[in-house]
């Protein structure tokens, strides 16, 4: 459901200033939303400095200096550092992005850090992403077969192969999702892109035999036909994949299928 | 408080099974009103502030009423469809089926006026 404002106690406050590292003169400020539901306080805006020189390049960097140095409460989630696993997606200068491949020199001025938007927070830069992860399994992201299993191997030529390309690659981050105004507004129903792009990666592959049911999961007009191709998953996520062409190309099967 | 499953919470009721349809007569509709809106605005624009029997003149020729007739029917059919997109965007529950209630209504009628009053110009 739309909202304007922010409900009272989630009205962010500004909250501690860090003292500056001594000595350093190369001095970056953090802002990082901060909200333990411990506390029963609002959510704070806290300020941290850094010593750049003694910092490395990329903003988990950043997160994981203040967290080992100055303040060990700060909580965020991270495990790869390179990318793949998708866990340290946070709002980093705006832009829903990976923490540890989003560079520091690519922001200007002071590193504003947000959890994910819209999304239940857990602590600090974590979201909720149970509801993602239950629409994710609602797919069916695996390959569904009715012929018996092959001696060896489900066998996929080169070019059906290619036609993964561009949707295998997507770590679950949530990025894309938690970037679209109508998964905001009706991310009860609607799938959202991650989501969709990963059903069109079942949908399009030449091995998976459930390809009408799949479509049959999709036609309903909050699940797809929410999506009003505003674009904000393609230009936000990490990975640089195309959801909303998954998401058209679900939308030209489904018109295919039936005119 | 409802004790449901995340799966079952995340399944909902379950798919439809329409909404392509609706996603067809918006696209049909949407390439429909770019060819005839520019008709329209050039056949409308074309008599606009002449004198009434100079209208019903106008309008007793095929070719405008024509083009009104659609720009009317089609365009208020792609404004019903799309009002309804919107209404289920932003409203919920009792206000959003009496919204699209409301919406439905409102096509229909402007639709019959504009072509009565068409009908009342070109006959």
């Amino acid at each position: 459901m739309v909202q304007f404002t922010l409900p009272k106690n989630s009205k962010i406050r500004v909250g501690k200033t860090w003292p500056k590292p001594e000595g350093a003169k190369n001095v970056r400020k953090f802002q990082i939303y901060r909200w333990d539901p411990d506390s029963g306080e609002n959510p704070r805006i806290d300020t941290y400095f850094l010593d750049m020189d003694r910092c490395g390049p990329m903003v988990l960097d950043a997160l994981i200096k203040i967290k080992n140095e100055i303040d060990p409460t700060l909580t965020f989630r991270r495990s790869c550092r390179e990318g793949i696993c998708g866990s340290c997606a946070m709002n980093i200068d705006g832009i829903n992005t990976l923490a540890c491949i989003y560079g520091l020199d690519e922001i200007k001025g002071d590193v504003k850090i947000y959890p994910l938007p819209h999304m239940p927070v857990i602590k600090d830069l974590v979201p909720d992403l149970t509801h993602f992860y239950a629409q994710h399994a609602s797919i069916m992201p695996w390959l569904e077969t009715k012929t018996n299993r092959p001696e060896k191997e489900w066998r996929q030529s080169i070019e059906d192969r290619k036609k993964l390309d561009g949707l295998y690659e997507c770590v679950m981050c949530a990025s894309c999702s938690t970037a679209c105004p109508s998964y905001w507004w009706n991310g009860d129903k609607y799938l959202g892109p991650a989501a969709l792009l990963h059903a069109y990666r079942w949908i399009i592959d030449s091995r998976d035999e459930a390809t009408g049911e799949r479509l049959d999961q999709l036609e309903d007009p909050f699940k797809l036909y929410r999506c009003h191709t505003i674009m904000n998953c393609t230009k936000t996520c990490p990975k640089g994949l195309n959801p909303a062409k998954a998401i058209a190309e679900i939308k030209k099967l489904m018109v295919e299928r039936q005119i | 408080m409802h004790f449901l499953t995340d799966r079952k919470r995340a399944e909902g009721l379950g798919s439809a099974r329409s909404g392509t349809m609706h996603h067809w007569i918006m696209q049909v509709s949407a390439v429909g009103l770019a060819v005839l809106i520019p008709l329209f605005v050039f056949t409308f624009g074309s008599i606009l502030g002449a004198p009434h029997e100079e209208v019903v003149a106008y309008y007793e020729r095929p070719f405008p009423s024509i083009v009104a007739g659609l720009t009317i029917l089609v365009g208020l059919y792609h404004f019903r469809q799309g009002a309804q997109i919107m209404i289920e965007d932003y409203t919920r529950g009792l206000t959003r089926k009496a919204l699209i209630v409301a919406t439905i209504c409102l096509s229909y009628a402007l639709m019959a006026t504009g072509l009565y009053a068409l009908i009342r110009l070109a006959l």
